[in-house]
């Protein structure tokens, strides 16, 4: 029955990480930028967040009206400050450039805010630890579940928008090529603004759940962005339900090996990301197509 | 009036010249039909006009403004269309896709999707297919359709029947019919010289980077457009 638990709470983790990861798959898919700045980002969204809220006496979620869309704005600013610029110096640059906006996002949110840990569970009364009780031993929290909802409808919402709209054929025509769709009307660096927008958006929601759910503090963006990186290797590359797959795999793994060892927690999650790599690399394309045929194919 | 009018341009790749001091003026309605041997400076030619290529000096002037400057998103709003060598569709997305996308960001006008599916009846049974998957020929009449969407008032076809099945040369060609027709400017470069004769009003042969022959393509025969093509008649043009 613990065991069973533990993969239920392992799936609901993964409904964060896929969260956490899709801004940094959906910025690669689009624009071929690995954002190194991912998780510095999440951070300074919970940091912002976290103004508003002691700021104000509001709630969290009335923070994130205002908070997600200076998150875009800053994402629009990015883009032709940074991104657009290194993308025009070569595919290695914006790896570097990123990395850069991430270390000075890093040292300044520790001169502003200091070294504490913060959390932003206090601000959101019962719901940081509500929960419903399915047996004895199983609870599901609701503020996980919340987030797993989250993560369900912020994928689901990219892939109508990808699919359905004229901004999402831009988009999936932009990323597909660049150079082509200037020749059909479209300003390729608006797309990429526009995207680069719609990513920061997920990584804002990202960091408020994490501040809400977690502890955080200006150095806690590297680990974050491994966890999406992780869930974005698991779960395929440029698939949008690969990454809640992705997230749900590397949480299951993680609850899993908490349970067989204090230590397992990250140990689980790093092998399980490592295994899956070897085999995507080495493991035989054959023998993975014959087990997973549909993703294979994609 | 003149459409367009290239003057003394001049495109590089890196050290390379590819495009050595062209001139030449379209009045509107013509079809201007491009030929010259591979290297000859065609494609870069035509990029330069669509603004996917940044030409050294000279100048590129459409209706009556200079867009030599202009990037080639802004050139489609005032209404210069490519259809790129090798087609270059969005392979993942589906026919209806490809049209539609640059229906979304070109002028507006007379075509959209039914006219361009009027144009080309093939592609109705196939708007939903992934446009990676089609054939050749589908993949051109998609790729000019694309174009088309953007409605255009000059259309610039690079190697149409590049790769195609004669047989899907042919039915793209009938559907290029009504357009050419339609009163829309031209530019097509075509391998085919008999086809390049019989489509256009004016032929250009490059040579080089330059022009070597230019004339109405109903007073020009075979021979002396193969003559310039391969540079023979130079020899006795340069002598004292």
């Amino acid at each position: 029955m613990n065991f069973l638990n533990q993969i239920i709470q392992g799936v609901l983790l993964g409904g964060f990480y896929a969260l956490l990861a899709c801004g940094l798959s959906f910025m690669f898919g689009v624009m071929r930028i690995i954002n190194l700045a991912h998780g510095s980002l999440a951070i300074l969204a919970a940091f912002l967040l976290m103004g508003f809220c002691n700021y104000t006496n509001l709630s969290p979620f009335i923070g994130l009206l205002l908070v997600l869309p200076v998150m875009a704005l800053l994402g629009w600013a990015l883009q032709f400050t940074v991104l657009d610029r290194s993308l025009r110096a070569g595919p290695l640059i914006p790896v570097l450039s990123t990395f850069g906006v991430a270390v000075i996002l890093d040292n300044s949110m520790f001169e502003v805010y200091g070294a504490n840990s913060q959390s932003l569970g206090p601000n959101i009364g019962n719901l940081a630890y509500n929960s419903w009780n399915l047996t004895n031993t199983i609870s599901i929290a609701q503020l996980d579940a919340l987030v797993f909802v989250t993560a369900v409808v912020v994928l689901g919402g990219l892939q109508i928008i990808l699919r359905y709209t004229a901004l999402g054929r831009t988009i999936r025509a932009t990323a597909s090529d660049p150079a082509v769709v200037d020749l059909i009307g479209v300003n390729a660096r608006m797309v990429y603004a526009a995207a680069a927008a719609m990513a920061m958006v997920m990584i804002g929601l990202a960091g408020a759940f994490l501040a809400m759910r977690n502890s955080f503090d200006p150095y806690a963006g590297g680990p974050q962005l491994i966890f999406a990186f992780e869930t974005i290797v698991i779960g395929g590359l440029g698939s949008l339900w690969g990454t809640l797959v992705g997230g749900i795999v590397l949480g299951v793994a993680q609850n899993i090996g908490a349970t067989i060892s204090p230590h397992g927690f990250l140990i689980a999650g790093h092998l399980t990301f490592l295994v899956v790599l070897v085999a995507r690399t080495f493991g035989g394309r054959i023998a993975w197509r014959a087990l997973l045929p549909k993703r294979a194919a994609s | 009036m003149n459409i367009l009018s290239v003057e003394n341009l001049e495109c590089r790749h890196g050290l390379l010249v590819a495009v050595r001091g062209i001139s030449f003026t379209m009045a509107e309605g013509e079809i201007l039909a491009l030929v010259g041997a591979n290297g000859a400076g065609k494609t870069t030619l035509l990029r330069s006009i669509a603004g996917a290529h940044n030409p050294a000096s000279g100048r590129v002037t459409f209706d009556g403004q200079d867009v030599t400057k202009l990037r080639a998103y802004k050139r489609v709003a005032r209404g210069i269309a490519l259809v790129p060598e090798g087609r270059r569709l969005f392979a993942d997305m589906t026919v209806e896709e490809n049209l539609r996308v640059a229906g979304a960001h070109g002028r507006k006008g007379t075509w959209d999707l039914p006219a361009v599916l009027d144009a080309f009846p093939q592609l109705k049974p196939k708007l939903k297919a992934r446009s990676g998957d089609l054939s050749g020929g589908q993949q051109q009449a998609t790729a000019i359709g694309r174009a088309l969407m953007t409605n255009p008032r000059l259309l610039l076809l690079d190697e149409v029947s590049l790769g195609l099945s004669p047989l899907a040369v042919d039915q793209v060609y009938e559907s290029l019919n009504g357009l050419m027709n339609s009163g829309t400017t031209i530019i097509i470069v075509e391998q085919d010289l008999r086809r390049a004769i019989a489509v256009s009003s004016r032929i250009i042969c490059m040579l080089e980077g330059a022009i070597a022959l230019e004339g109405a393509s109903a007073a020009l025969d075979r021979e002396v457009i193969t003559a310039a093509y391969f540079g023979l008649h130079r020899q006795t043009d340069t002598a004292p």
